[in-house]
């Protein structure tokens, strides 16, 4: 208060002699009302005109208003006392000094969170006049710690409440897709983060769909613009995972990050999330509850999808096994027929036989080759109207529908007529 | 069918190939869905190239993807 008051002291001299007797004015220029103060007529000049209590404090009030602007007031906050409606009343004091402060319920919202007393803060407000006990009073609309001691305050009392909630738990965590057709990215148009995002996810992936979904990061507007965002996201419900991020910034600047609506937004999302906030010593609460955290907006975009040629050498690779374990089973099923051709007609186990030589003339390169070839060669599988494999004419009635699997589809045909095979004598040549 | 499940699923086939002893028949019906999810897989990697779009939404709510110019 001595510095707003000796700061203004020039602009001032009338107005403390508003109610003094003295009849030479002070200074070179008189201020208008301190010469009306001499007139008899004017209240407060003699007995008969005094004003009231109220009337004396009202003035004060004025002029004090009237006379500072907004001010950045330092100090230690010492008692603190929350009202029932929501107004926080302290005081700001240093070696010498107390100042009351007021911070009314509408003025909070861009602020952190209460102070505690015996923290060190920055409180920008208007200098007034509680009018009840014609008392000093800062009404305070903005509050800064000096140091962390604010941001680390609002930060822990959020984590808690979220927390609470078991929003951190590792069960909550979602696996990322593998694949996504489409990736999400919540983050400014313009940074930094959005161009390293998609910068290294087209490279790795470039059949991967890019979706940008622009939001202010930074700011009083960012905490709405995000959850606008993710809002949009659920709305859209297209993407297949979500990267909320932006590039490195000041504690203040990744601020919106660590809002509890935003939090909780990131927390609600549909689909698999990533964070990308910052760089990565910083972590925020968004960092905390996505279900997968990247340093860093590029480490993002690797996260979020696969390197395509990696991933189609081994879809390539396993449709290579399964064509060396087709083979490998149909000449296991073949080799299990012939040690048990005992009660096989002639015929079949010519066929096996038939069919062992070449599977074993071609065992060298089976994993070129797929059991679809064995049908190239002319093998079918006949299956009948439950599904169910046909491997014996007996079951088989004239004017059945069957499937014939070939190597390159289906024929749905219908029996004709059974010609049963006569019994042949019981073959030597099978599998010993 | 998500394409992680395809290729799981795959996967498990192959191995079922490789270490059982089962029927012909069964052998050829867990080809035949292999071959199925080996098809699902192999198209989902070769769709074509991908643009980057910005997600807007237009005053009557609407959400649309436009191309974005960067």
């Amino acid at each position: 208060v001595s510095e707003g008051g000796r700061g203004r002291a020039a602009r001032q001299p009338g107005t403390p002699s508003l109610f003094e007797r003295d009849p030479q004015p002070a200074g070179g220029s008189v201020p208008v009302k301190a010469a009306r103060a001499r007139d008899s007529a004017d209240p407060g000049a003699l007995p008969g005109t005094a004003i009231s209590v109220t009337t004396l404090a009202a003035i004060t009030r004025d002029i004090i208003e009237g006379s500072f602007p907004a001010l950045w007031v330092r100090g230690e906050v010492v008692d603190f006392k929350p009202h029932r409606r929501g107004h926080w009343y302290f005081a700001l004091r240093d070696e010498e000094s107390l100042v009351r402060c007021v911070v009314w319920a509408s003025d909070q919202r861009r602020m952190l969170v209460a102070p505690d007393d015996g923290m060190a803060v920055l409180a920008r407000g208007m200098l007034t006049v509680y009018p009840a006990r014609s008392e000093l009073q800062l009404r305070v609309v903005r509050l800064e710690g000096v140091g962390d001691g604010l941001w680390r305050k609002a930060f822990e009392q959020t984590r808690a409440r979220l927390e609470r909630d078991g929003l951190f738990a590792a069960e909550r965590k979602r696996p990322l897709p593998m694949l996504p057709r489409r990736v999400a990215v919540i983050t400014s148009l313009d940074g930094a983060a959005l161009h390293d995002v998609v910068a290294v996810a087209k490279r790795r992936c470039p059949i991967a769909e890019i979706v940008v979904v622009p939001a202010i990061v930074q700011g009083d507007d960012a905490v709405g613009s995000l959850c606008a965002a993710l809002d949009r996201i659920a709305r859209w419900n297209e993407a297949d995972v979500v990267i909320i991020g932006r590039g490195g910034g000041s504690r203040e600047e990744l601020w919106a990050f660590n809002d509890e609506r935003v939090v909780r937004a990131v927390a609600a999302c549909a689909v698999p999330t990533i964070a990308a906030i910052g760089h990565e010593v910083d972590v925020t609460l968004c960092d905390l509850v996505a279900d997968c955290r990247a340093a860093t907006p590029s480490a993002a975009g690797e996260r979020a999808v696969p390197v395509l040629d990696a991933l189609r050498e081994r879809v390539g690779r396993l449709g290579e096994s399964l064509g060396t374990a087709g083979q490998a089973a149909v000449r296991g099923a073949a080799r299990r027929l012939a040690s048990a051709s005992r009660g096989f007609t002639h015929t079949a186990v010519r066929l096996v036989d038939d069919r062992r030589a070449r599977l074993d003339a071609v065992a060298g390169r089976l994993t070129a080759l797929s059991p679809l070839r064995t049908m190239a060669r002319g093998f079918a599988v006949v299956t009948d109207a439950r599904g169910g494999t046909v491997s014996s004419v007996s079951g088989v009635s004239p004017g059945d529908a069957l499937r014939v699997r070939l190597q390159d589809g289906v024929i749905g045909v219908r029996a004709e007529r059974i010609e049963r095979d006569a019994p042949a004598a019981p073959a030597g040549g099978g599998d010993r | 069918v998500s394409f992680e499940a395809s290729l799981q699923r795959l996967q498990e086939i192959v191995d079922a190939l490789e270490t059982q002893e089962l029927p012909l028949a069964r052998s050829l019906e867990l080809f035949e869905e292999a071959i199925t999810h080996l098809r699902e897989a192999t198209v989902e990697l070769a769709r074509a190239e991908a643009t980057v779009k910005v997600l807007r939404e237009r005053a009557d709510g609407v959400l649309e993807t436009l191309q974005h110019d960067a």
